[in-house]
């Protein structure tokens, strides 16, 4: 089996926090990985590392096998590596539509193609079928900023898959989602793994969200990998049990 | 599907004949009022997109302006170059020193940007005020000429006039086309969330510095027009206070609306010279009127309007509603 | 040697006006996120105030400052606050800071327009003259600034760390809202930031109209100079901006007389750049973490 991406020894510090304390582990080519652990334990800080928003201290980042460390985030989403952030990330002042076009708009053409090219980059077609599976049909012209939360949370989760990446990661899809809007969410992302065959990594507090959709679970605590593997062996963890379940 | 028309490109396809037109009767004063609103439109425009699109916070647009007034002064007068030529070099230098200002955008945020702009606005100042080879000094530069293109003469006011309305008129087009492209998106993300930008493939460094270069390079064109306009530059309309201006012109006609900087320009531009006839107390008046706008509403004017729109399509919509409620509830009760 | 140290003398005594300015400048900033860009012109305006008022009011002139010092006050502790900054503040750091341009302008005009456009004598509140130190005639006058500048300083910090009132002010400066969580009057207290900013803003007027003369452009080089002791001493420090203030008053003087008088001011541009680039949380001011 393919390893869409590697991890090998990431260390994050702040000052004296060791925020990611040397952690390893791999996703596989169509997986849904989940990561969880307690709050502060430093999940967030990992993807920040991973995607070159933070510099790490230590450690290495494969890309199916190549070496990614320290690339732009932008570089990084031009391979094909797609992410949502735990805090609710849209452009509030463009409209939906608008949101989505940008979203896919880099990985077409070169600059000079886009700036002579057409206004859309020719992603309106694309963008409305995002929509209309997002089911965000008649929110298309408004502007994002005033979708209510849950939309804006689906819309921020489209935009990760405009520009059909080989590899997203998610940090809280399902943070402050109402249970429907979780169940639709659910179903799209495993629709976009099944049809596209793209591979996810998701960190997620609820418990079975993450239990129903992932194959394999990375659990976390203070920086460092705890346990890994099945939801079903992580669950029968004692370790986990005590540091995490337990409580 | 028919798609609909911009309505920015309704007004400028509407204002630029009569524009072309209305100024006829005027005096040679009254011509230079409105040559002189378009040419400051168009600085705003660029710094418009630096600031009101891109989200930079820069105070030195009066400063390209001066690079390229001197820049188009210098070479017309003193080396006989065409000003087309002149014009495109000035845009071209303007481009140049907004990439290289651009870096510390880079590094620095906020007020530090800000303050670096304003450093290098002051530095350029001094170089006018102090290279008297270069730049006359205090004593400026005289007798700059208008150009002759294509066999037409613009020494008359009309004329020259009429020249500065086709330039704005095609730079508004440029600028148009720009932000209605992907790079006007990308501008914008930058601004409203360059972090996001970046997860989705924006680089975020390229469009810093082409979001500084080009709406510099606005500055640099205005100040090509602005030379032979007033045919006398000294370094005093280039200080700090008129990048001050800049600013404020772009954020009282509405900061990140294409049209902005007309209505902003003719605050700034206009207004001050038609209340010159009311004594010396014209700039205390602007600034007021600047103020009290702004505390009224941060968003400039075109802000206001806007928020009228959505307020009366809100009401109708609301309206809408209401009228259709006794149908349903109607329909529903049989 | 003996240039060297009227030098000196002279860029500590511009150097304590420009930390009086930078002093107030950080603690509006502290307390509300105001970029004042009218400092400049709140240490232009108390002195041409006080002339106007003796000239058109013939008052003697100790009650003319006294009258301009108080309507300053109201004006521009009160008022300022009040009409521009709280109705602003909403909007964010961006239209504030703009709103305060307009001011300046304002500020500068009104000087302009409603006093003179000539530069006017102000009366010193210090003997003239010379003495010598080592060898060099220093200026009585420079060394007054400086003592009085530094007597108010110390002053202001000892009302800061010493008394209740003062203790209770600091707190809210660095974090309003523990203070009013802890049950501080808040509002008070950033009006009270307020009024000092105006105070020192009077003081400074008083005491270095003397020496440049009092002219409505004054508040540009002043403001400026201001902006760069800040930002170089550390925007969010009192210590820092006595530091920068210093800093920039020195390297000024000295840029005068050895660099060229041309470019003076590009010196301490130069050196804000330099400090923004490479180290922008200032001389004395902590770094604020990235978070993502
Ligand atoms: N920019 C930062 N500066 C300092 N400490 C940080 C920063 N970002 C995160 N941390 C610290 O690192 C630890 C891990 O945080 P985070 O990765 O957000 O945890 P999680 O996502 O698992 O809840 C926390 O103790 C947090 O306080
Ligand atoms: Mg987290």
């Amino acid at each position: 089996m393919t390893r869409v991406l590697e991890v090998k020894g990431m260390r994050k510090y702040f000052g004296g926090i060791r925020a990611v304390d040397g952690v390893d582990f791999h996703v596989n080519k169509g997986e849904i990985l989940g990561i969880i652990g307690p709050n502060g334990c430093g999940k967030s800080t990992l993807f920040n590392c991973i995607l070159g928003q933070l510099t790490p201290t230590d450690g290495e980042v494969l890309l199916e096998g190549r070496p990614v460390t320290g690339l732009y985030p932008s570089e990084l989403a031009k391979l094909g590596v797609s992410r949502t952030f735990q805090l609710l990330q849209v452009f509030p002042t463009l409209s939906v539509r608008e949101n989505l076009i940008l979203a896919g708009q880099e990985h077409r053409g070169t600059k000079l193609s886009r700036l002579f090219g057409r206004g859309d980059a020719g992603l309106t077609d694309a963008a409305n079928r995002m929509i209309a599976f997002f089911e965000l049909d008649h929110l298309a012209d408004q502007k994002a900023g005033g979708l209510s939360y849950g939309q804006q949370k689906l819309l921020d989760a489209a935009m990760a898959f405009m520009a059909g990446p080989k590899l997203v990661l998610l940090d809280e899809p399902a943070g402050g989602v109402n249970p429907t809007m979780l169940a639709a969410l659910k179903e799209r992302l495993e629709a976009i793994n099944r049809e596209q065959g793209a591979t996810f990594v998701v960190i997620e507090h609820n418990m079975d969200f993450v239990m129903s959709l992932c194959s394999r679970v990375v659990v976390m605590a203070e920086g460092r990998v705890l346990a890994q593997g099945t939801p079903a062996e992580v669950r029968a963890d004692p370790a986990v049990v005590e540091a995490y379940l337990g409580h | 599907m028919i798609r609909r028309l911009d309505p920015n490109l309704v007004v400028i396809a509407i204002a630029a004949p009569l524009l072309w037109f209305i100024p006829v009767g005027f005096k040679a004063y009254g011509l230079y009022v409105v040559s002189l609103w378009l040419v400051m439109a168009i600085a705003a425009m660029g710094l418009n997109l630096t600031l009101g699109y891109a989200g930079l916070k820069s105070l030195a647009q009066a400063a390209f302006v001066g690079i390229g007034a001197y820049t188009t002064a210098i070479l017309t007068k003193n080396h006989g170059v065409a000003w087309p030529v002149a014009f495109l070099v000035s845009g071209a230098l303007s481009f140049g020193v907004g990439v290289v200002l651009g870096f510390p955008a880079l590094r620095v945020k906020f007020h530090h940007l800000a303050f670096v702009t304003l450093a290098f606005a002051m530095f350029v100042f001094l170089v006018a005020r102090n290279e008297e080879w270069l730049t006359g000094g205090v004593y400026g530069f005289s007798n700059i000429p208008r150009p002759v293109i294509f066999g037409l003469d613009l020494s008359r006011a009309l004329p020259f006039y009429r020249f500065v309305l086709v330039v704005t008129v095609g730079l508004s087009l440029a600028m148009w086309w720009l932000l209605r492209s992907p790079w006007g998106r990308a501008f914008q993300a930058l601004r409203e969330n360059w972090m996001r930008a970046a997860s989705l493939g924006v680089d975020i460094r390229t469009y810093t510095l082409l979001a500084f270069a080009i709406g510099s390079a606005w500055g640099g064109f205005a100040g090509a027009l602005y030379a032979p306009l007033v045919e006398f530059i000294d370094p005093a309309p280039f200080a700090i206070s008129a990048s001050f201006v800049m600013l404020l012109t772009v954020v009282v006609g509405g900061s990140g609306f294409f049209l902005g900087p007309f209505v902003g320009a003719f605050l700034s531009f206009v207004l001050p010279e038609l209340l010159r006839a009311t004594g010396g107390w014209y700039l205390l008046v602007y600034a007021s009127v600047v103020l009290i706008l702004l505390v009224f509403s941060p968003t400039g004017i075109l802000g206001l309007v806007e928020r009228a729109r959505e307020h009366v399509a809100q009401r109708r919509a609301a309206e809408m509603r209401a009228a259709a409620r006794p149908m349903l509830e109607g329909s529903e009760a049989r | 040697m003996d240039q060297f140290l009227q030098l000196l003398v002279a860029g500590l005594a511009t150097g304590a006006i420009y930390a009086l300015a930078a002093i107030g400048f950080t603690l509006v900033w502290q307390t509300s996120q105001t970029i004042n860009f009218a400092q400049g012109e709140f240490v232009m305006l108390p002195a041409i105030l006080a002339l106007a008022a003796r000239d058109l009011l013939h008052l003697p002139f100790w009650a003319a400052a006294m009258l301009a010092t108080a309507v300053f006050l109201l004006l521009f502790g009160v008022g300022f606050k009040r009409f521009l900054v709280d109705p602003m503040l909403k909007h964010g750091v961006l239209p504030l800071a703009i709103a305060t341009m307009a001011l300046s302008i304002l500020m500068k005009e009104g000087a302009k327009d409603g006093y003179s456009a000539q530069a006017a004598q102000f009366p010193s509140m210090v003997p003239e003259g010379t003495f010598s130190l080592l060898g060099a005639a220093v200026s009585l006058r420079d060394v007054a600034v400086f003592v009085v500048a530094i007597a108010a300083i110390v002053a202001l910090q000892l009302f800061v760390t010493r008394t209740r009132l003062g203790r209770t002010m600091q707190a809210t400066a660095q974090n309003p809202t523990v203070a009013r969580i802890l049950g501080v009057r808040v509002e008070r207290m950033i009006l009270l930031t307020f009024l000092i900013n105006a105070g020192l803003a009077v003081f400074a007027s008083y005491l270095i109209s003397p020496i440049y003369l009092a002219k409505f452009s004054n508040g540009e080089v002043i403001g400026l100079s201001a902006f760069i002791a800040a930002i170089v001493g550390g925007f969010n420090q009192v210590r820092g901006a006595l530091a920068g203030g210093f800093i920039v008053g020195l390297v000024d003087n000295l840029a005068a007389a050895y660099v060229s008088s041309g470019y003076r001011t590009a010196v301490p541009l130069g050196l804000l750049v330099v400090f923004i680039l490479f180290k922008p949380e200032g001389l004395l001011g902590r770094r604020e973490e990235r978070t993502v």
